[in-house]
C-alpha cells in the first residue's frame, strides 16, 4: 500500500462539539435556550420535593404533616404491605425464596460469560414456576395455604406479569403460524381469536374472568379467581404478541421458504429451524415493546379487588393512619419508579440482545 | 445426436405434456423433457419463457396443473410424502442464493443432513467441510452468509444442495445476480461438479457453460420448449426463427 495523505483535519474539543450539537443554526439555538429553560423550571422543584424539602425519619403521620416535601418514612412503614401484600408475615420468606431465586436465574441469562444459559433458561421456565407455586400457595409438604387473595404488591404484580410474559409469547407464536396457515379452518379460528381478545378492553375481559365466568361455570368446579385472571390476561395480550410475530413472518423473504423446502425440510422444521429464529429476531422490538406494555398493564388488576404494587399503594395511602396529600404523591411517586426501574431494565436487556444478535451478519 | 442413439436406461427426470397456468395465462404448454442420469442439460430462452417455472416444477416449488412429473421413479403429486421424497435426491440452486443468513455456512450446509437424513453432527460437518473445500471456500465455513461475497455465497449455496448427496442438481440462474467478476469463480466450480458426472438442469445464459458440459441445450419460449439439440447444432444451425434471434441477442454484442 502506498501512503496517501492524511485525512482532513476535524475540530475536535467540547467548545466545537457544543457548536456543532447545541447552537448549529438559529432555529436550533432556539430550541436548546428553551429545553434549557424548560428543565430549570421543572428540575429542581422536583428535586425540591423529593429529596430537599423531604421528610426522611420518624415512623407516624405526624412526622410528616408539617413536611412540603415527599414522605419517605410511610414507604418504610408500609414496605413489606408494598413487596408482599396481605402475605402472612411468617410466611414471607416464602415468597423470599421465589424472589432470590427468580433474581439469581435472570441475572444468569442477562451476564454474557455464564455458561449454560440453556439449562438456566429450561428450569426458570418448568421447574421454577411449579416450586414457586408450590411455595406461595402451599399446602403441600406441611407448608400453611396461604390464599391468593392475600397475595399482593410488587409479590402480585411480578407474579401476573411473568405468567403474562412467559405464557404470551408461545401463544402468540402459535397463533401467528395459525393465522397464516393453509388450512381454512385453522386460520379462521385464529383470526377469530385474535380479533375477538384484541377487540374486547382488558378492563371487560378481567370482569368476565372475575365475576361473570364463575356464573357459567358448574355448580361445584369453582377455580381461583387469580388464575382465572392470569389466564384471561395470557389469552389477552397472546392476541397481541401474535400481531407482532406475524408482522415478523411476513417480513422474511419467500427465499427462505424456498431455500428450505428444496433440502426437504418440512414445515414444523422450517418453522422451526429457519423462519421463527430469523421472524422473532426481526421484531423483537416489537415483542418487547408488548411485554413492556403489559407489565404495566398488570395493575389493572387492582379494580377486580387485587392490591397489586399500585393497588396496595393507593390503599395505603387512603388509610387514615397516613393520609395527607403528600403521602398519596410518595406512594405514586415510589410505584413510578419501581414500575420504570423494571420496564427499563426489560429495555435495556432487549436492546442488548439485539446488538448481540445482529453480531455476525452486518450487511 | 438424437434421443434414440442413447443407451436405454431408466430416467432420471421425465416430463410429460407438462402444462401450468397462472389463472387463464399458460406459462408451461405440454413440455416434454426426458432427462438420463449424468445427462446436463442447459435451458435458456427469453426472460417469462417458462424455464425457471419448469425447473422450479421439478421439485415441486411450483405445482403443474396438467401432465406427468416422475423424478428418480416418484412421480410427483399432491401427496405430501413423495414431495419429500423427491426434494431429499434433488437439490436446488437459487439466483438469490437463499442461504439461511441466522445460521453460518457450516450450518446452513448441516442443518438438512442432520434433521432430515439424520446424519449424526460430526459427519454431517465432516462432509460439508469436504464439500465446502471442493467449492474452494473452507475457510469462510465459521462465517455467517452476510460477510461473504457473492460469489461465496453462491459457492456456499451450491456446497449445502451437495451435502445432500442429490442425485440431480437443478441450478436457476445461478450467476445472474453475480457482480460481473465472480461469474467465472462460480462457472468453474459448476463444471467441475458436471465432469464428477452429476446429473444437471441448468437454466443460464452462460452460453460458454452450455458449450463446455452440455449435453442437451433446451430452447423455450412462451411456456413451450423449442428447440432441443445439442450444443454445437444448437449453436451453428439453429432450426427455428425465435432461437436464431434469441442467439444473436445474447450473442450478437
Amino acid at each position: 500500500m502506498t501512503a496517501f495523505r492524511a485525512p482532513p483535519k476535524h475540530h475536535e474539543g467540547p467548545v466545537e462539539w457544543v457548536r456543532v450539537h447545541l447552537f448549529d443554526g438559529v432555529f436550533n439555538s432556539i430550541l436548546t435556550l428553551l429545553v434549557v429553560a424548560l428543565v430549570a423550571w421543572a428540575v429542581p422543584p422536583l428535586l425540591g420535593w423529593a429529596f430537599f424539602h423531604a421528610q426522611w425519619h420518624g415512623s407516624t403521620r405526624e412526622a410528616c404533616a408539617a413536611a412540603t416535601g415527599a414522605c419517605w418514612p410511610y414507604i418504610g412503614a408500609r414496605i413489606g404491605q408494598i413487596v408482599y401484600g396481605f402475605y402472612d408475615f411468617d410466611q414471607r420468606w416464602r415468597a423470599d425464596i421465589v424472589f432470590a431465586f427468580g433474581a439469581v436465574g435472570l441475572a444468569w441469562l442477562m451476564i454474557p460469560r455464564l455458561p449454560r444459559k440453556g439449562w438456566v433458561g429450561t428450569i426458570l421456565l418448568t421447574l421454577y414456576p411449579l416450586v414457586s407455586f408450590i411455595l406461595l400457595s402451599g399446602g403441600w409438604f406441611g407448608l400453611p395455604i396461604v390464599s391468593t387473595e392475600r397475595w399482593g404488591g410488587l409479590l402480585l404484580t411480578l407474579v401476573v406479569a411473568a405468567v403474562g410474559i412467559v405464557a404470551s409469547l408461545p401463544l402468540g407464536v402459535i397463533l401467528a403460524l395459525g393465522r397464516r396457515s393453509q388450512l381454512p379452518v385453522v386460520r379462521a379460528l385464529c383470526i377469530v381469536f385474535i380479533e375477538v381478545w384484541r377487540g374486547v378492553p382488558m378492563i371487560t375481559v378481567l370482569f368476565i374472568a372475575s365475576s361473570m365466568l364463575p356464573l357459567f361455570l358448574p355448580e361445584g368446579l369453582e377455580f381461583d379467581k387469580l388464575l382465572r385472571a392470569l389466564i384471561a390476561i395470557a389469552l389477552f395480550n397472546a392476541a397481541y404478541m401474535a400481531e407482532v410475530v406475524r408482522a415478523g413472518l411476513q417480513a422474511l423473504p419467500r427465499g427462505q421458504f424456498e431455500g428450505a423446502a428444496a433440502l426437504g425440510l418440512g414445515y414444523w422444521r422450517t418453522t422451526l429451524f429457519i423462519v421463527l429464529p430469523q421472524a422473532l429476531r426481526t421484531v423483537l422490538p416489537g415483542i418487547v415493546n408488548n411485554m413492556i406494555s403489559m407489565f404495566k398493564d398488570t395493575s389493572l388488576v387492582s379494580i377486580i379487588g387485587f392490591f397489586d404494587l399500585l393497588g396496595i399503594i393507593q390503599a395505603g395511602s387512603t388509610d387514615l393512619e397516613w393520609a395527607s396529600p403528600n403521602v398519596a404523591v410518595t406512594g405514586y411517586l415510589f410505584a413510578g419508579a419501581l414500575y420504570w426501574a423494571f420496564c427499563f431494565s426489560m429495555s435495556r436487556y432487549s436492546a442488548g440482545l439485539e446488538a448481540q444478535l445482529a453480531e455476525g451478519e452486518r450487511r | 445426436m438424437s434421443e434414440a442413439a442413447a443407451p436405454m436406461t431408466a430416467p432420471m427426470i421425465a416430463l410429460e405434456n407438462v402444462s401450468k397456468w397462472y389463472g387463464q395465462f399458460a406459462v408451461l404448454k405440454d413440455i416434454n423433457l426426458t432427462v438420463r442420469p449424468g445427462e446436463k442439460i442447459v435451458v435458456c430462452g427469453p426472460s417469462g419463457s417458462g424455464k425457471s417455472t419448469m425447473v422450479r416444477c421439478i421439485n415441486r416449488l411450483e405445482s403443474h396443473d396438467d401432465g406427468r412429473i416422475v423424478v428418480n421413479g416418484t412421480e410427483l403429486t399432491r401427496d405430501v410424502r413423495n414431495i419429500d421424497t423427491v426434494r431429499r435426491e434433488v437439490g436446488m440452486v437459487f439466483q438469490q442464493f437463499n442461504l439461511f443468513p441466522h445460521l453460518t455456512i457450516l450450518g446452513n450446509c448441516t442443518l438438512a443432513p442432520i434433521w432430515v437424513r439424520k446424519m449424526p453432527k460430526k459427519q454431517a460437518e465432516e462432509i460439508a467441510m469436504e464439500y465446502l473445500t471442493q467449492m474452494r471456500i473452507a475457510d469462510q465455513a465459521h462465517k455467517h452468509p452476510m460477510q461473504l461475497s457473492g460469489g461465496q455465497q453462491q459457492r456456499a449455496a451450491i456446497a449445502r444442495a451437495l451435502c445432500m448427496h442429490p442425485k440431480v442438481m437443478l441450478f436457476d440462474e445461478p450467476t445472474s445476480a453475480l457482480d460481473p467478476e465472480m461469474i467465472g469463480e462460480v462457472l468453474e466450480v459448476m463444471v467441475d461438479l458436471a465432469k464428477e458426472g452429476m446429473t444437471m438442469i441448468c437454466v443460464t445464459h452462460e452460453m460458454g457453460f452450455a458449450r463446455e458440459v452440455a449435453d442437451r441445450v433446451v430452447f423455450m419460449d412462451a411456456g413451450e420448449i423449442i428447440e432441443e439439440a445439442d450444443p454445437h447444432t444448437f449453436f451453428t444451425a439453429p432450426q427455428h426463427d425465435r432461437c436464431r434471434l434469441f442467439l444473436s441477442q445474447i450473442l450478437g454484442h
